[in-house]
């Protein structure tokens, strides 16, 4: 007596609590190999697994066993040439002596358990202990929006999606299928009739039968229905869910001729991990590109990260240009808007005042956050002054912070985004 | 003739490579049906495809197709989808449990012949040696073992929530260590019931706990008690099964935590006869799937290309590579048991002078009926030791090697010839002993009215050392125990080392 089970639908990840225990346990180790393997990569190349080595030590689970030693007997299959008797020299090992050979195996060779955690699990150590900042909109919009939308025709619905065009096209359809076989046997029987009445001595009889077939056919070809219940068709409409925490992220930059090669991709770092950040929180993100000298310009962004510019900064013709964007694109209640600014600290001295004015009286006041980023080994200049005061009223929306180098980047982008600063915001 | 009378009879069940589920049903009435002729007897069978990720689930539940969450599980299933995921190694196409009804996974990958050869390996072969083995017979109850399971898991669970489940983890990794260490191995366990352990349990915490508390009594006892008690010796005779002795005695854990001790414990007694008999469940798992097959393909069911595929995954299976080759990893039990299996029926049948001589007992008689015997009533080590013969030495040329650490070289002590066999025979039969793969430590005494330290006597079997986990696993009975725990080597009747825990210190 046999059952067989079909299992296959049932879960496949049976072993996922088993799994995550076991991550929760190494949580330290992969959280180091997390932490090297950002500074490591290219940040392009953040959204892949990664692979993590832990020793074996730490891993391994004791049991009691014999060790090394003793007087063994062991036996072997596949003897070629020995007979008994025979002594075999033993292979030469570091150790050599008895007893006390033991301790020195642990230092040697050490295997390491190695294993893959997923895209989402690193991103996931990645932003361990970060939460995004000003998360209220998020949090409010928790609840999906639907949008009804057309899919297809159905055969069954409410007599208000009855698509009246589809129903009749197909009630023609089955008139015709239905009526086709009597229609030619009509044609069938005229062209007799015909033939019959051109003949110079009509057969009566026959006559009058073909004519009484001819008038059921007919009475049988206006019995079929107009309209059936089969043919009716109904216009179907499912609801999809739209994303309804939506974000925009601006990346404003100083191209001006101060900014060299290699303080943008140090920009450019700050601004794919905000992105990244942003990505795990938003369903929907658009990117907005803002580069300026002494003045601003909407661009791509390859356009934004590689060509040069000479020329002096006025930097806050960025941000009347910023300003201008959100209020003419993204000012619905929908919208989550982040900046994020990156320069040399190089400005033309009289604007500074401006772009703090700017910022802090047009545009903190509808976005959820904006980052500044000073990229100079150097002395604070003018425009970290300036924003110094703007910060100062709007901590928990305005964060500035000096980088000096590829390594500082991380630390830096989970101090603008530490929980403490979220903590506040609330 | 008869080969013309065979093409007449020739009727496949099947000629594509593709399964189905009608056809596994058909092919499993089948295989049952020639199973019937053999006396094949069996639990009903409950067969499930599965993916191959549902596999390797199965896979890192050691077996288990219900288990408690635990860490090391985790461990188990990264390490088999990394090596799974690399292509290092396949799956095994097949698991089975030993249940009543026998649970078999197949998976889904496979092709229709090796769907037959699992359906007559697992359900057919492993199934009837579940049922039949004395091992199984005396130490599983196939019938409760799954409910228990969902038992333990549930109870794991509630602790978690209960108590977190970092406490529970710790106590678990703790049994763990010391899970070979919680069989009676020659006291018959009471069978295990999910329903009747829940209805228990409430009772047994209270007793337990009462037991412990009149162990540790610390009031003053009256006089007259005073003079019987003194130096009394506990435990009165050595305990081979620590996790029993700490679920009954340790001082300090919560019934909780005995619970889990028990479950521990319960789970490892099952899989103990498992541990005893691989050579033989695998041996006899393919002398059948072999024999069956081949029975039906005779009868003109199977077409010759879905025998090959069998044949030659049969092949593979049991396949023995000689010691010197690269790809050698021990004796492999398919390869030992299947041929040892085979020659049984072979010395049944057409005995020679060498087997009436070896075998007086079984030369000559009915071969089924010996198999069966074989079956039934042995283990691992005892089946080599009864019937490994000097034909399938020499076939295997098998050789033992002594090897003695104080000298500078290994001797041939025996190989496949007449001085030889039984040398070789009983060294093999040895390895398979798990009294002697496995370290002989017991519980010697505990200090009731000192410091209620524990103290553990390991016997040195041939001089062999502990290996260095020892202190590990001490620490983690420290944990359990909650005393200080000291572990006495004795070679030879005399005190070679101790060991302590948590303070170490050697004399001697």
């Amino acid at each position: 007596m046999s059952y067989i089970v079909d299992r296959r639908l049932n879960g496949k990840n049976k072993s996922m609590v088993n799994r995550q225990r076991f991550l929760r346990r190494y949580k330290q180790h992969i959280k180091e190999a997390v932490s090297d393997a950002v500074n490591r990569r290219s940040i392009t190349d953040m959204e892949r697994g990664e692979q993590i080595s832990i020793p074996t030590r730490n891993t391994h689970e004791p049991m009691i066993s014999h060790g090394q030693g003793g007087k063994q007997h062991r036996v072997f299959p596949g003897n070629k040439q020995f007979s008994s008797g025979d002594l075999l020299d033993k292979p030469q090992k570091g150790g050599g002596g008895t007893g006390s050979g033991k301790a020195g195996n642990q230092g040697g060779g050490e295997d390491d358990f190695t294993f893959f955690i997923t895209k989402d699990e690193f991103l996931n150590y990645l932003f361990d202990d970060l939460a995004l900042p000003n998360m209220v909109k998020k949090t409010l919009s928790q609840t999906k929006e639907f949008k009804t939308r057309r899919a297809g025709f159905v055969s069954e619905g409410t007599p208000n999606n009855l698509s009246v065009v589809r129903s009749l096209r197909n009630a023609h359809a089955r008139r015709i299928g239905m009526g086709s076989g009597k229609r030619r046997r009509i044609r069938e029987l005229q062209e007799e009739l015909l033939s019959l009445q051109a003949e110079p001595v009509p057969d009566l009889l026959r006559i009058n039968a073909i004519e009484t077939e001819l008038a059921e056919l007919e009475r049988r070809l206006k019995m079929l229905p107009f309209i059936d219940q089969i043919d009716l068709r109904y216009r179907s409409q499912v609801k999809v869910p739209t994303p309804s925490s939506k974000a925009v992220m601006f990346c404003v930059m100083d191209v001006s001729g101060s900014m060299t090669q290699d303080v943008k991709d140090l920009a450019k770092r700050f601004y794919l991990l905000l992105y990244l950040f942003l990505e795990k929180n938003y369903e929907h993100i658009e990117l907005v590109f803002i580069r300026h000298h002494t003045s601003a310009k909407e661009v791509t962004e390859e356009e934004f990260f590689y060509s040069r510019e000479t020329g002096g900064t006025i930097v806050s013709s960025a941000l009347k240009l910023m300003n201008e964007i959100v209020r003419e694109r993204y000012l619905g209640s929908e919208w989550n808007i982040y900046g994020a600014q990156a320069s040399d600290g190089d400005n033309w001295d009289d604007d500074s005042p401006l772009c703090a004015k700017i910022l802090g009286d047009e545009l903190l006041p509808i976005i959820q956050h904006f980052a500044y980023i000073e990229i100079t080994p150097h002395e604070h200049q003018a425009l970290w002054y300036a924003y110094q005061g703007v910060a100062q009223a709007n901590k928990s929306k305005f964060a500035t912070a000096q980088i000096k180098g590829a390594s500082d980047i991380y630390p830096v982008f989970r101090e603008l985004f530490a929980k403490e600063r979220y903590k506040e915001a609330v | 003739m008869s080969e013309e009378k065979r093409t007449d009879t020739r009727q496949y069940l099947s000629t594509d490579s593709d399964w189905t589920f009608e056809l596994l049903e058909t092919y499993d009435r089948e295989i049952g049906r020639v199973a019937k002729i053999y006396g094949l007897d069996t639990y009903p069978n409950q067969i499930e495809i599965i993916s191959a990720e549902q596999m390797m689930d199965a896979y890192s539940s050691v077996g288990m197709p219900i288990g408690y969450n635990h860490w090391s599980y985790g461990k188990q299933f990264l390490a088999t989808q990394k090596s799974y995921q690399r292509g290092q190694m396949g799956l095994a196409y097949e698991i089975v449990i030993n249940s009543d009804p026998c649970i078999a996974y197949l998976m889904e990958e496979n092709t229709m012949p090796m769907q037959a050869l699992v359906i007559a390996h697992a359900c057919y072969g492993h199934n009837s040696f579940f049922k039949g083995n004395y091992l199984f017979q005396t130490w599983t109850d196939a019938s409760s073992i799954i409910d228990y399971l969902l038992f333990a898991k549930n109870y794991v669970r509630k602790c978690e929530e209960r108590y977190g489940t970092e406490e529970v983890e710790r106590m678990l990794d703790a049994c763990h260590a010391l899970q070979n260490y919680g069989v009676d191995r020659y006291r018959r366990p009471r069978p295990i019931s999910a329903a009747e352990e829940k209805l228990r349990q409430k009772e047994r915490e209270d007793i337990l706990q009462r037991q412990v508390n009149d162990l540790w009594r610390t009031l003053p006892t009256r006089k007259n008690e005073t003079t019987t008690n003194r130096r009394r010796k506990f435990p009165e005779e050595p305990q081979e099964n620590i996790l029993y002795f700490l679920e009954k005695n340790a001082p300090l854990l919560e019934p909780w935590q005995r619970e889990l001790v028990r479950i521990v414990r319960k789970i490892a007694q099952y899989f103990y006869p498992q541990r005893q008999t691989q050579v033989m469940n695998e041996g006899w798992a393919t002398f059948w799937h072999y024999t069956l097959l081949n029975h039906l393909y005779d009868e003109g069911k199977l077409t010759d290309g879905f025998m090959m595929e069998i044949l030659s995954s049969h092949t593979n299976v049991v396949f023995q590579p000689d010691y010197d080759k690269p790809y050698y990893s021990g004796i492999n039990p398919y390869a030992l048991g299947f041929n040892m299996f085979r020659d049984i029926k072979r010395i049944c049948e057409n005995p020679t002078d060498e087997d009436r001589e070896w075998f007086p007992d079984i030369a000559g008689k009915d071969w089924l009926e010996t198999l069966h015997f074989a079956m039934h009533n042995f283990k691992d080590e005892s089946f080599v030791q009864q019937f490994l013969s000097p034909k399938l030495m020499r076939d295997f040329h098998l050789f033992s090697i002594y090897d003695d650490d104080e000298k500078p070289q290994y001797k041939v002590e025996a190989i496949h010839n007449d001085e030889g066999y039984r040398t070789v025979r009983s060294m093999l039969s040895r390895q398979y002993d798990l009294s002697v793969r496995e370290p002989n430590i017991q519980i010697w005494s505990v200090d009731l009215e000192g410091d209620r330290s524990l103290t553990l006597r390991h016997t040195m079997q041939d001089g062999t050392p502990l290996s260095s986990d020892a202190y590990e696993v001490m620490k983690h009975l420290h944990f359990l125990w909650g005393f200080d725990i000291h572990l006495e080597t004795f070679k030879d009747g005399k005190l070679v080392s101790r060991q302590s825990c948590p303070s170490v210190s050697v004399t001697e």
